[in-house]
This record gives C-alpha cells, sequence and structure tokens, in this order.
C-alpha cells in the first residue's frame, strides 16, 4: 500500500485508516456525520495524495486529449478547469477526471483506482500525437480545503489576494503559505465552496499543518474518505465505481455537459457508441430519498412491484437532508421525480422515493 | 480481557450459556469496526422472530451501521425465545454495552457443543493477530 506524505500526521491524530484505491489512507477521525456537518457548516480538510496527477506537454498535447477525452479540451480557455471523461470505442468510461488548461500543458487530475489504467490507456494512444506524459503522482501531492469558512482561511494564507478573485473552475499559480507559484484551483468534490492546492510532497506536512493553524479559529478539521463520499453523493456528484464504470456510460449518468459531439474537436474515443446511446438512452441514473432505517448499498435491486427494475450505485445516512439517500439506475419511463419504488435488502423491502440530483446545492437553497 | 464467562465465534459474535439457554451478541471489536466507537454509527438491527429454528452458525439478523452491513450468527443452534427489543430503537445500548445490556437474542440450545467455539483467550489471540 501506498502511502501520502501525510500518513503520519493522519495516525497520530487518531484517524481510522483503510486501504483505498493502493493507498492507506483515513477513512474517519471521528463520528463520519460530524464531519460530513463540519464541512457544510465551517470547513474541512482532506488528504488527496492518492490521486493521480498528470502532466500532458507537447505540440500535439490539446489535439491528442481530444482523441482521448470526451469534453472539448481545445475550448476550454487557458487557466479553466473541466470535468471530462476517458472512454473505450463502447462508450464505457475508463476514469472520470478534471483537467486544467494550462499555458503549454494540460493538467489532469484522476482516481486513485484508475491511475495506472489511465496511464496505460494513454500510452496505448499517444502513437502519432508528439505529446510528453509525465507521471507527477510520486513528486506531487494536493489537499482540499471546502466549506463555507474556506474563502477566509485561504485569504490569510495566500499573498496578495490572489485566491479572492478565482472563479469557479479556474485555477491560478499563488503563494500559499509562503510557497510561491503554488497551483491553486477552486474546484471540489462536495457542492461547498473551496479550494485544492497542488504541492511537492516535502512540503506537504508544513502546508497541511499551517491550514490546519489557520482554520483552528474556524473551526476547521481534518476529514476523512468516508465523509467525502457522503459529501459527493449529497452533491449530486458521480463516483468511479459506482455511478459509472465499465458498464455504465456517462450519457445514462448524466454526464452529458461534459460530452462533445462539436465536429471542431473531431473524432475521438467512444463518440461513435455515446451518439448512439444518446438518441436511444434506456436507462436514466436517477436519485432517492428513503424513510427508513436501512441504508441505500451498491447493489441492492430496485423493485416495483415484484419486477426488479434497476439497481442502486451509492447510498449514504445524510444529516445534511436528515434522511437516507441513493442514486440507482432506473428505465427512462421510470425516471421521474415522485416515483416511488422499494429497495430489496436481501429479500426485505423498503420504499423509496426518486427525486432530482443534487439532493443538496449551496445555491439553490 | 473480555469476559471469560462465555464463547465466541471468529465472526464477533458471543454466547453465554445458561443451563439449557443461550444469550447471544456481538463483542466491543464488533462494535468498533462497524461504528469507530461512535454510537450514533449504529443505525439499524435485524432480529429474528421467536420460535424461529437457527442452525449452528446460521445468520439469524444484521447489524447497520452508517457506512456497513454485518451479518449476526449464532454460534450454536436452537430455537429463539426472546429478542431485546430494547435495543431497536435504542442501538447506543450495543455500543454502551455490547456484553451486558446489548445482548440480542436468546435460544432454547439445540446444541451444548462448544468445542468448535472460541474461549476468551482462543479469540483475543485471534484480534491479536488480525492486527
Amino acid at each position: 500500500m501506498k502511502e501520502t506524505p501525510l500518513h503520519d500526521l493522519h495516525q497520530s491524530a487518531g484517524a481510522k485508516m483503510v486501504e483505498f484505491g493502493g493507498w492507506h489512507m483515513p477513512v474517519q477521525y471521528g463520528p463520519i456525520l460530524e464531519e460530513v456537518r463540519c464541512v457544510r457548516e465551517r470547513a474541512g480538510l482532506f488528504d488527496l495524495g492518492h490521486m493521480g496527477r498528470l502532466s500532458v506537454r507537447g505540440a500535439d498535447a490539446v489535439r491528442y486529449l481530444d482523441r482521448i477525452a470526451t469534453n472539448h479540451v481545445g475550448r476550454i480557455p487557458q487557466g479553466s478547469i473541466r470535468y471530462t471523461l476517458f472512454c473505450r470505442e463502447d462508450g464505457n468510461p475508463i476514469d472520470d477526471l478534471l483537467a486544467y488548461r494550462g499555458e503549454d500543458e494540460v493538467y489532469l487530475v484522476v482516481n486513485a483506482s484508475n491511475t495506472d489504467a489511465v496511464l496505460a490507456w494513454m500510452e496505448e494512444q499517444r502513437a502519432g500525437f508528439e505529446v510528453e506524459i509525465d507521471d507527477r503522482t510520486p513528486r506531487e501531492t494536493m489537499v482540499a480545503l471546502q466549506g463555507p469558512a474556506a474563502l477566509d482561511v485561504m485569504n490569510t494564507v495566500t499573498e496578495g489576494g490572489e485566491v479572492e478573485g478565482l472563479g469557479y473552475y479556474k485555477f491560478t499559480f499563488a503563494t500559499i503559505c509562503g510557497r510561491p507559484d503554488t497551483r491553486v484551483s477552486r474546484t471540489g468534490y462536495t457542492g461547498e465552496n473551496g479550494f485544492e492546492i497542488y504541492f511537492p510532497n516535502e512540503e506537504a506536512e508544513s502546508i497541511w499543518s499551517a491550514l490546519l493553524e489557520a482554520g483552528a479559529g474556524a473551526g476547521v478539521r481534518p476529514i476523512g474518505l468516508a465523509a467525502r463520499d457522503t459529501l459527493r453523493l449529497e452533491a449530486g456528484m458521480p463516483l468511479y465505481g459506482h455511478e459509472i464504470d465499465e458498464h455504465h456510460n456517462p450519457i445514462e449518468a448524466d454526464l452529458g455537459f461534459a460530452i462533445s459531439f462539436a465536429e471542431e474537436k473531431g473524432d475521438w474515443i467512444g463518440r461513435e457508441a455515446l451518439d448512439r446511446v444518446r438518441k436511444d438512452p434506456r436507462r436514466k441514473l436517477v436519485g432517492f430519498t428513503t424513510a427508513g432505517k436501512r441504508v441505500p448499498r451498491q447493489g441492492y435491486d430496485l423493485f416495483r412491484g415484484d419486477q426488479a427494475v434497476g439497481e442502486v450505485c451509492s447510498g449514504a445516512v445524510s444529516p445534511t437532508l436528515d434522511t437516507n439517500i441513493g442514486t440507482g439506475y432506473v428505465p427512462i419511463d421510470l425516471a421521474g421525480p415522485g416515483t416511488a419504488l422499494e429497495m430489496d435488502i436481501r429479500g426485505k423491502r423498503q420504499a423509496v422515493e426518486l427525486c432530482q440530483l443534487p439532493f443538496y446545492s449551496r445555491t439553490r437553497k | 480481557m473480555r469476559p471469560d464467562d462465555r464463547f465466541y465465534l471468529p465472526s464477533h459474535e458471543w454466547i453465554k450459556i445458561n443451563g439449557d439457554t443461550g444469550i447471544i451478541g456481538i463483542t466491543d471489536f464488533a462494535v468498533e469496526e462497524l461504528s469507530s466507537g461512535n454510537e450514533g454509527d449504529l443505525v439499524y438491527c435485524d432480529l429474528p422472530e421467536t420460535g424461529r429454528q437457527l442452525e449452528d452458525g446460521e445468520t439469524f439478523g444484521e447489524i447497520e451501521s452508517v457506512k456497513a452491513v454485518a451479518d449476526l450468527n449464532t454460534p450454536l443452534a436452537g430455537e429463539v425465545i426472546e429478542v431485546n427489543a430494547a435495543i431497536e430503537e435504542h442501538l447506543e445500548i450495543v455500543a454502551e454495552d455490547p456484553w451486558e445490556r446489548g445482548w440480542m437474542v436468546k435460544i432454547k440450545l439445540g446444541n451444548k457443543d462448544t468445542s468448535k467455539l472460541l474461549d476468551a483467550a482462543a479469540y483475543e489471540d485471534l484480534l491479536a493477530k488480525q492486527n
């Protein structure tokens, strides 16, 4: 198992550690529901060292990425970030990721569990393109600060107000915790306002400690992967291996905003298959709430009367909504909000009610 | 040292034998695995009907926390004669006192052969090896 530079700090803080995507990561430091509330009410700090960080350079970098990514990379303005996917010919994703368009590089952040698969795929597809692919994962790390208090805390550790005006899904380089030229983005996986910061491994402990210290007055705490999963689910964000995977395509997962069929983009891997899906989708990713005590979990079947109609992708106890929530796939004609179904837990049923995603939106309250 | 007045399964259930009756519950280790010491994290427990016949090792129910579901297995065969109704709405009792107040089911023993079960010392050994 790999360890991030912050591994020992998590253990000293009493975190419960688990294996995740090949890394030994903190799953919780205390009660999970309290960690979720901390992020929604104050702010939380996340170690994201397990995620893959790749740099693509070279004369053909953008053209190459437009061949393997679903979004229109050529149209990403410099300094902007876009959510995208790498798919196979059958339209099913290898990973979902963020692409950061820099001056002479496109920086990619990919899932920990898929980093090796993404790198292998990128190698496989690079023939004929003048590109350099640099896996920065072993040398650089990242953290996220998310929550209503995040901006105030960032302002105290950033020189020159560089972060104050940073727009959503944009990135820049600023002096953070005294370190110049540090990449920072206004992105996150929680549905809260927040920032992600990227720096060499050697700086990790000091930056992490500085952020916790700067945020102490605001009640900032370190947050583990369990709370992270609940937060992203509340915010309606997919997790590879749950809402999307080699059998669940991004069209039916309602990720059309990340898929471009523009002529200007040219042909790309998976275009034809996803074009067919978008013209004739069969199923749809939906959210649901359930008033019962059982928690929805991946793999539970969804029933309408006696008929199995779908499957649960993710589930959680939601302290923000004060109910249990989940996502799943159902046939298109059953996907309307308010539709009453049941989830099956080893033969016992519990009523669920379909609803729109996201469950929680910071801007639509 | 965990109570030595009872026997254990590797899946962290215990059974305490009083004559022809067996009382079944889960260990503090099971509670910790599910909830990391946070009582609020236990959200649901599914216990059997009285009268149900259980075989050695059979799954009789489930306990669920915020992040996981675990089977509940009987160490010995028997008939369910009583279920702890008090814990249904108050699962924190299981977290607070898994050995006494947090008992789950009582069975009329069909089998009293404890030779395949772990005693307290063997259970401690098992936990030590897990770490």
